[in-house]
């Protein structure tokens, strides 16, 4: 067992929260906090760091409770503005999963597609308050006896609608280039050939899962921001590689942990959440999530304080090794380097686009940070911390 | 030297005039046609980037109007929605004028319409639809 000449519990910090005593500050703010005074005077002197990200993160979606007709349905198909929802839970629940295709989209028959509208745009839709055509079809039974139903609907007259996104806050994430002749289009963006573009998609230095590498702190019940409101994470997401290759800093170089989020979808905003049209790719979801970093002691604080210039991303090829299963890292580059605008590669220097949104990440943290100044959102402690790795 | 780039409309009774001819004989003009259309019925519409003297192309444009055509900059046709624009930067990929552009310190997207060349990328490329360019 490690000692740490700072120990704080939450309980200490949520105490200090409430009087509005808490000393709060971003995951920006702290690295010049901890280069100016060191690791346990800056443990000591803040309670808090807030954290934030903004980027389409597949693997999203809701449930949704349609609540009983007259007659009854028990419904095992459902659409919502002809976006197909899985109706297979119950009579009236539904899941409206973030990547699913309006029915009739020509998808990639003329490539690139645009994939103007799907469930990322059904749940924007949602929780701006707009209506949406929901149709259910059924077999009939005895006690449900409908076998169609279609009716408008507006999120208010959902008898409850939670977010459950099973991986969300990804840990790291490629830096994508395509070395092939032809333009590509992929979840990754448009890459142009040649390598005459990158993309990558972390806020880096300000993204939760980077300021807690080892999650010391996240787990089951951490209170987080989920799309304007107050979610949890539910666990670790799918994909959760705790075992990923680390620097010496304990930050992961390459896709490591994840998160599963949960959340009232009553009661987020669509300034942040927000349906996504990848071109040529698919539809997604824009989810913005901001996590509290409670410091607990001197280590968190140090982990908290990481920068741009200490975090790596791993380039991939999207042109032909990705797709082929096979990839190969082409190098590593700096998250500083990628937000500069342009990296080295191969002796070549290629401009560098991101597709999280690193403003909208620093307005997520500093609403975090302000909740919490006013008392409004306390630390939730884990439950259980999510699967880690042993760090030294 | 004052370069700026337009947007031409016209109706079928021009369409069989020499006017780019006008604008460099008559007006001393270099042009860089940027997009040219007609459509089945022969109204149509060219994007040119004009440059010479401020006076020639005040004077070209007098002249272009006279001939019963409608000249309005570029720059009016593009619009960038802020409500939907998130600033994630994925319009900085493709955007071969630099019309888009992140500011490094503030990381908000810039759009500078000046710049733009209507070549339309980011109508589609745009992940929220953000982009809007009127070239009817």
């Amino acid at each position: 067992m490690k000692t740490y000449t700072v120990n704080k519990t939450y309980g200490e910090i949520n105490e200090k929260i409430k009087k509005g005593k808490a000393v709060v500050v971003t995951a920006e703010e702290i690295i010049g906090i901890v280069q100016k005074k060191g690791d346990v005077a800056a443990a000591r002197e803040v309670d808090v760091v807030t954290t934030g990200t903004f980027s389409p993160m597949c693997s999203s979606g809701a449930f949704l409770n349609f609540g009983h007709t007259s007659p009854r349905i028990r419904a095992s198909k459902v659409w919502l503005n002809d976006v197909p929802a899985y109706g297979g839970i119950a009579a009236v629940d539904c899941y409206i999963g973030a990547t699913e295709v309006v029915e009739g989209d020509p998808l990639n028959s003329i490539h690139p597609g645009e994939f103007n509208y799907g469930g990322g745009h059904v749940l924007e839709d949602l929780v701006a308050g707009r209506p949406v055509r929901l149709r259910l079809e059924s077999y009939g039974t005895d006690c449900y006896p409908a076998r169609r139903h279609e009716k408008n609907i507006t999120i208010h007259d959902l008898r409850d609608a939670f977010l459950f996104n099973p991986r969300n806050a990804y840990q790291n994430y490629n830096c994508a280039v395509n070395m092939s002749d032809r333009t590509i289009y992929t979840y990754m963006g448009v890459l142009r050939p040649d390598m005459a573009n990158a993309t990558y998609s972390t806020s880096g230095q300000l993204s939760p899962l980077f300021n807690d590498p080892y999650f010391r702190t996240i787990g089951i019940g951490t209170r987080i921001f989920l799309c304007g409101a107050q979610g949890f994470v539910a666990g670790p997401g799918t994909q959760h590689n705790p075992d990923a290759m680390r620097g010496e800093n304990g930050v992961p170089k390459e896709g490591a942990g994840t998160l599963a989020t949960t959340g009232n979808l009553k009661e987020m905003d669509p300034r942040w959440l927000m349906g996504a049209s990848m071109l040529g790719y698919g539809v997604s979801l824009y989810v913005g999530i901001g996590v509290p970093i409670p410091i607990l002691n001197e280590e968190m604080v140090r982990y908290a304080s990481v920068t741009d210039e200490d975090i790596y991303a791993q380039v991939y090829d999207y042109g032909v090794d990705y797709p082929s299963g096979s990839a190969q890292s082409l190098g590593e580059v700096s998250y500083k380097e990628l937000r500069s605008g342009r990296i080295k590669l191969h002796g070549r220097v290629i401009p560098t686009a991101p597709l999280s949104s690193y403003y909208k990440a620093r307005e997520i943290a500093a609403i975090l940070k302000d909740w919490i100044d006013k008392g409004e959102f306390l630390l939730g402690e884990p439950q259980q911390l999510l699967p880690s790795c042993g760090a030294s | 030297m004052y370069s700026k780039k337009i947007i031409i409309r016209y109706g079928a009774d021009v369409v069989d005039k020499p006017v780019v001819y006008s604008l460099v004989k008559d007006f001393d003009l270099a042009f860089n046609i940027m997009r040219a259309r007609i459509s089945p019925r022969r109204e149509g519409l060219m994007v040119l980037d004009l440059s010479g003297t401020k006076k020639n192309f005040d004077r070209a444009i007098r002249y272009l109007r006279g001939l019963g055509l409608s000249v309005e900059p570029l720059s009016k046709s593009v619009t960038r929605n802020v409500d939907r624009c998130v600033h994630c930067g994925a319009c900085v990929a493709f955007c071969t004028s630099g019309a888009l552009y992140l500011d490094k310190n503030t990381m908000e997207v810039i759009f500078d319409p000046e710049k733009c060349s209507g070549c339309e990328l980011c109508v589609k490329g745009c992940p929220t639809r953000a982009m809007t360019i009127d070239l009817l």
